[in-house]
């Protein structure tokens, strides 16, 4: 399987506190991870150093087939390269539509003059309608994201970054807020998700992990503190008394 | 949103941009019934039931509502609260002024050296315009910026490059160290107390706080009466604004106009889509500049005068309550703010509104108009941030959605982003 | 010559003598009237052109009685009597009544009626003349505080018989202090009056390094130089240096000007010279045979004028490849005009030293003046750096409290006349009418919009419309005046260059102590403590039970009670007016941006960088403060480009929360 992302030697540094130290990590294609670990073990800042957010004091990240350094781009162009990231509290745009939502996010030219001229076509049309189907919004269409629940906000999200067809998903705690049916739905989306590209989760709930079923990934103080599978990890020492000596 | 072509469902075929939007239709019939209207009743060519100095208030009227429009897209649409746009107003007025006076100078300083015995050389008549023009802040050279002063299509080009150009340098600047929300509005507003500051210095080539004045009379067209001339500079304030108009639903329909109301709410997250917000952002910024100019430019030769009070910070200020008032977010909302607040204010500080007698204390309205007009503004902030065009969505019932985030203004996305990245 | 004069005397006195009846009392013969006799003539006479040997002579006479004489003379108390033709002082009694004295030994000689007197009545010049002669009489005074008025005198109006009286009293003065004085002074003079050029350059040499005004003054006239122009530069001493033409010193103009003054060069013709010649050579519609509607351009006008030259009909002028010409084979260059070169030289050298200490010394002063406005701009930030640094809320009515604050002690200065009692009064009572202003307020509006910020602006744009256009209702749109106590008036002197004002160091001090109570607030207080929990999770900082919206108020009044001490400490400073708040709120603004929001050290550093900023851009361009504030926000906008979080960034979580 070949490395599609690949994080090495990384650190970053707020005021003193380490809030990454030395991190490396690595996801090939299609390949589905959970990345879990203690409030404060860095993983939003992981999140936010591969999505463009915050540049690292050092280290590499390197992307794609032609190892490109994603440190020299920007949020947007890490975005086009095929990086979606969803963040913990749903951020869809409540004042626009889920359709609105949605085309927004559809792979097409970005740049100010190419939207100026855009106007939708079919294909676009159906694509849109059957990504709402996909994330079970179909009805929705038409309403504004505002109007929506928690839930259907968060698919509706997935939804957007499904449309943006990325080859690397960040998820920030999908779950959290969600009934359990809900529940059920995401893990269905993401699994369904991994199987055409990567897809990195991070989250608090165990059980949520668990029904993932893939490679974990703990993160403490900044660096990896064990990986493998769900009960690798979970029987590892550092681990429990990590989590649990606390 | 009511304008927007997407709204209803994915499924239906693209469509013309005015039958798309009823609402362009009804605003392109008032303003050619209200224009018609002026016309008949005007002195120029009508009855003349309207004195000519109402024509031209009217007039400058509709340059107010461009400009308050192309507010209404940078603030209302892409949340910039942009406190400079009243000075790319007057960087237009001050352009086209400049071939004003330079041509009209240049008539009588021709005029008055024909009598003498020797045709005049062109140093001469070019010595005898400037003394003209600079004799009141006491030089008698023209400054480097006059350069292009004699020629009319090149001061029009200034009316729309100089203010695009700042526009885009500024914003370039600004957008490019991600400076955003209070901090954006703080630093235009630096902007225009720097550019007014550095015009009402005398050697600033325009003469100082004298300003540009004379401008409402055209050169060569001395004997075409001011009621005439105000009819046409009304006529192309309403085809600018209509025009206008169509150019800014066109912009703020379709997928460009929701990526820009996506910036407005919530910027970073419109950035992990993979847009490059800073390009809409400096597109939106300067586009509305070269309105503003260009509205700048039709309503100074209607004022007559221009001087660098006119730049002051303030002006953007007002300028960013008539939008607030009329309702932002929605482009009509923005030329009736525009509209009823600065007919209202002319009403009100031209001494016409009656003083009102309370026994121990008269209120003159000249005094106390802008106390009550700056209340106001507080309270509509408070309790009416739809403004005025809210209330054509109550009329029509239009309930906006209930939300269930936090209050949104368009300025709470940064608030949300913070949120989501803890 | 001599002769005759002594003649003439002689005859005069004869005659005066003569007719001498009334006054037989008087001692006609005593050394002092003699000396007046002598120049009897030229004194009745009064005349400024001529008074001065009469003067010289009393003066040198070394009669103990001339400075009695010349002060009577200098206050119109000296009288001729015209039938004795001789002099007394008298002093009048009543319109027609003197009583007169005699000069000699003070002695009375009785009333007279005024018909037979004349009272010399000496013009302003001569008076003058008068006082320079006494203040070497005044040297000698042995009231010390009469010695030092006649050296005031003398810096005043010095002549060159001065010099010789103060070299005269240098080694006899026992005074300290006043000796000093007078070895200066006789430096002084010596520079300006002395004959002998090394005596001169002794003396200029002596004030090496000096700041005096005085010694720049009396140096400065020594280094004028006037322009010249030759073929070759001369190799003379006096020759300062060559002067290229075309520069800021020299204009081309001015360098061909100075070429015909010397007639090294024929006159060029003015462009309204050839015009009025042209004119003046109209023959019906031509000039020269050119006709006259082709006249309109220059090189036309030249060809005519050069044709009517060829006809005789006007002077030839010089063609522009003689001025060229003109140019290639002079030189210019400067000459020292009021001194000879090595005098000259000598006084340039020290007056380059003396420059290059002004000008560090100017620098101090700049930097004083420069700190001053930086507390002028923290003192205006510092309320902003609260509510906006601290609780993020954006009150563009910020300035308004200040000036608020201002009309507060303007108010208060109507009702108490003491200037001290009421600036006492009015500073706490500026902080509790702005503190009330900022709790209503933040009660009223900004509750209402947090969270909302750009909101907020807008609505605190619409209060300061409101209070701006309010004050202009109640108290005018003229300027009021706050008027600082007297012991507040003058300044703090170290030098002729650095002084600073006591009402600057006032505010300066006001400055540190506001920093100090800001930190003593916040970090030794429980209200700062619950402040800062509150901005930094106020949710948390509710279920600890603190109040987040008391804590909200109490934080919004105080800073906009210190935006009202500061009002008054600026109205102390500029006037009261009530546009006083929108000419703050931009720079207070920028130096809480530029500092680094939510830190106070930065505020601080954001003003002294702003002020300093400002000053040094007015030094540079003295004239123009517009232009100064106009590059100033311009390049604030630039830094804030590459520094978008102030000097002092707080990163990571914090500057998020």
């Amino acid at each position: 399987m070949s490395t599609l992302l690949e994080v090495s030697g990384v650190s970053v540094s707020f005021d003193g506190f380490k809030a990454i130290n030395n991190l490396t990590f690595q996801i090939g294609e299609a390949e589905m991870r959970a990345v879990i670990g203690p409030n404060g073990a860095g993983k939003t800042t992981f999140m936010d150093i591969v999505t463009g957010k915050t540049r690292p004091d050092e280290g590499r990240v390197l992307w794609g087939e032609k190892s490109q350094s994603l440190l020299s781009m920007s949020e947007s162009q890490i975005a086009q390269a095929g990086v979606g990231r969803k963040f913990q509290r749903p951020t869809v745009f409540e004042d626009q539509t889920v359709a609105e939502n949605l085309m927004l996010a559809l792979k097409k030219k970005r740049s100010p003059f190419a939207v100026l001229n855009f106007r939708a076509s079919r294909a676009d049309r159906e694509r849109v309608e059957e990504l709402a189907g996909e994330i079970g919004l179909v009805a929705a269409l038409g309403r504004k994201a505002g109007e929506l629940s928690h839930g259907q906000k968060q698919w509706l999200e997935i939804g957007m970054l499904l449309a943006q067809g990325p080859r690397l998903l960040l998820v920030d705690e999908p779950a959290a807020g969600m009934t359990p049916a809900e529940r059920e739905l995401t893990t269905e989306i993401l699994v369904e998700a991994a199987k055409t590209r990567a897809v990195v989760v991070v989250e608090h709930d165990m059980e949520f992990v668990r029904r993932l079923d893939c490679k974990v990934t703990v993160l403490h103080e900044g660096s990896v503190l064990a990986e493998g599978s769900i009960d690798h990890v979970t029987s590892n020492e550092a681990v429990i008394e990590v989590y649990l000596g606390r | 949103m009511t304008n927007v072509a997407l709204d209803t469902a994915p499924a239906r075929q693209p469509t013309f941009l005015l039958i798309s939007n009823p609402s362009v239709l009804i605003f392109l019939a008032c303003l050619a019934i209200f224009t018609l209207g002026v016309t008949v009743l005007a002195e120029g060519f009508g009855i003349g039931v309207i004195s000519t100095s109402f024509v031209k208030t009217l007039g400058k009227t509709l340059c107010l509502c461009l400009v308050a429009l192309a507010m209404d897209l940078v603030w209302g649409y892409c949340g910039i609260l942009s406190l400079g746009h009243m000075a790319f107003f007057g960087i237009g007025g001050y352009a086209i002024g400049m071939w004003l006076m330079y041509a009209r100078t240049e008539i009588i300083v021709v005029q008055s050296l024909s009598a003498a015995p020797l045709p005049p050389t062109t140093q001469e008549i070019s010595d005898g315009i400037a003394a003209q023009i600079f004799g009141v802040v006491g030089a008698s050279e023209f400054p480097p910026i006059w350069a292009v002063a004699h020629s009319l299509p090149l001061q029009l080009a200034a009316v729309v490059l100089v203010p695009g150009l700042l526009a885009l340098v500024f914003g370039w600047l600004a957008f490019r160290s991600r400076v955003t929300g209070v901090y954006l509005s703080i630093l235009t507003q630096a902007m225009t107390l720097a550019l007014s500051l550095y015009l009402f210095q005398n050697d600033s080539g325009l003469r100082g706080n004298n300003g540009l004045s004379g401008l409402q009379n055209l050169p060569g067209l001395g004997d075409v009466p001011q009621s005439t001339v105000s009819i046409w500079f009304f006529w192309a304030s309403a085809l600018a604004l209509g025009l206008g108009y169509l150019l800014c639903v066109w912009v703020v329909s379709g997928k460009f106009g929701s990526v820009i109301r996506a910036i407005r709410d919530d910027e970073s997250r419109v950035r992990f889509l993979g847009y490059p917000v800073e390009a809409y952002k400096l597109f939106i910024f300067t586009i509305t500049a070269v309105i503003a100019g260009i509205a700048g430019a039709l309503y100074y030769p209607q004022a007559g005068i221009i001087n660098p009070a006119e730049i002051a910070p303030i002006a953007s200020i007002y300028l960013a309550v008539w939008v607030a008032i009329g309702g932002r977010g929605r482009l009509y909302g923005a030329v009736i703010g525009a509209a009823f607040v600065s007919l209202l204010s002319t009403y009100f500080t031209g001494g016409q509104a009656p003083d009102i007698n309370l026994g121990f204390y008269t209120i003159q309205w000249v005094n106390w108009w802008t106390v009550l007009l700056g209340l106001s503004f507080v309270v509509v902030t408070l309790f009416a941030p739809k403004g005025l065009g809210g209330l054509f969505d109550f009329i029509a019932s239009k309930r906006s959605p209930s939300r269930h985030g936090a209050d949104l203004g368009p300025d709470a996305g940064a608030l949300r982003e913070k949120e989501a990245e803890t | 010559m001599s002769v005759l004069r002594q003649f003439c005397a002689a005859l005069v006195s004869v005659l005066l003598i003569a007719f001498a009846a009334p006054l037989a009392a008087q001692n006609a013969d005593a050394p002092i009237q003699r000396l007046l006799q002598e120049h009897g003539e030229i004194i009745a006479k009064s005349s400024r052109r001529t008074i001065g040997p009469a003067i010289d002579a009393l003066a040198d006479s070394g009669l103990l009685e001339a400075q009695a004489v010349l002060e009577r003379w200098q206050a119109k108390e000296m009288w001729f009597d015209k039938e004795a033709g001789l002099f007394v002082y008298a002093e009048e009694i009543d319109r027609h009544t003197i009583r007169a004295f005699d000069f000699a030994d003070g002695t009375e000689l009785g009333e007279f009626e005024d018909k037979g007197f004349k009272q010399l009545k000496p013009n302003s010049g001569i008076r003058g003349l008068i006082g320079a002669a006494l203040v070497r009489f005044q040297l000698n005074d042995p009231n010390p505080s009469a010695r030092a008025a006649a050296l005031i005198a003398i810096e005043r109006d010095a002549d060159e018989s001065h010099l010789a009286a103060l070299r005269a009293v240098k080694e006899t003065e026992d005074n300290p202090r006043l000796r000093e004085r007078i070895d200066r002074l006789e430096r002084i003079l010596t520079i300006r009056f002395a004959e002998d050029d090394a005596e001169r350059i002794a003396a200029i040499e002596s004030f090496n390094g000096d700041l005096g005004v005085d010694v720049r003054a009396v140096l400065n006239p020594l280094v004028v130089t006037s322009l010249d122009a030759a073929k070759t530069l001369p190799n003379d001493p006096d020759v300062v240096g060559q002067v290229e033409y075309g520069t800021e010193r020299l204009s081309a103009e001015d360098a061909y000007e100075l070429l015909v003054t010397k007639e090294l060069a024929v006159p060029r013709i003015t462009r309204g010279d050839q015009k009025a010649a042209l004119i003046a050579n109209i023959d019906v519609d031509a000039v020269a045979g050119i006709e006259v509607a082709s006249l309109n351009t220059v090189t036309a006008r030249d060809m005519a004028y050069a044709a009517l030259a060829r006809e005789g009909a006007v002077e030839p002028a010089a063609t522009a490849a003689e001025v060229a010409h003109a140019f290639d084979v002079y030189v210019f260059f400067e000459r020292y005009r009021n001194a000879s070169p090595a005098v000259a030289i000598a006084a340039q050298a020290v007056l380059t030293g003396i420059e290059n200490k002004v000008a560090l010394n100017q620098t101090i002063d700049l930097g004083l003046d420069a700190l001053s406005l930086a507390s002028i701009y923290f003192l205006a930030a510092i309320g902003l750096a609260i509510t906006f640094g601290v609780m993020g809320v954006i009150n563009m009515a910020h300035g308004e409290f200040i000036m608020m604050g201002a009309y507060t002690g303007y108010v208060v200065q109507l009702f108490i006349p003491d200037y001290t009692l009421s600036i006492m009064v009015a500073i706490p009572l500026a902080f509790a009418v702005t503190f009330g202003a900022g709790v209503a307020m933040e009660r009223l509006v900004i509750r209402w919009l947090y969270h909302r910020p750009l909101e907020t602006l807008l609505a605190t744009f619409g209060i300061s419309i409101a209070l701006q256009q309010l004050a202009k209702n109640i108290f005018g749109t003229q300027a009021r005046p706050l008027t600082a106590p007297g012991w507040l008036d003058g300044s703090l002197v170290f030098n002729d260059i650095v002084s600073i004002s006591y009402i600057r160091i006032a505010i300066f001090v006001l400055a540190l102590l506001f920093l100090a109570l800001f930190l003593i607030v916040m970090n030794r207080t429980r209200l700062g403590l619950e402040v800062r929990a509150v901005t930094q999770n106020p949710r948390m900082a509710a279920s600890m039970g603190i109040n987040p919206d008391r804590i909200n108020m109490l934080t919004f009044g105080f800073g906009s009670g210190i935006a009202g001490i500061a009002g008054v400490a600026i109205g102390l400073y500029a006037k009261v007016t009530s546009e006083m708040g929108s000419d703050y709120i931009v720079q207070s603004f920028m130096t809480v941006v530029v500092g680094g929001v939510g830190n106070i050290w930065g505020t601080l550093l954001g003003a002294t960088m702003v002020g300093t900023m400002q000053k040094g851009i007015e030094w540079l361009n003295p004239s123009n403060t517009l232009a100064a504030q106009t590059y100033m926000i311009l390049f604030i906008i630039l830094f804030i480009q590459f520094r978008p979080k102030g000097i002092i960034a707080l990163k990571g979580r914090a500057a998020e929360a």
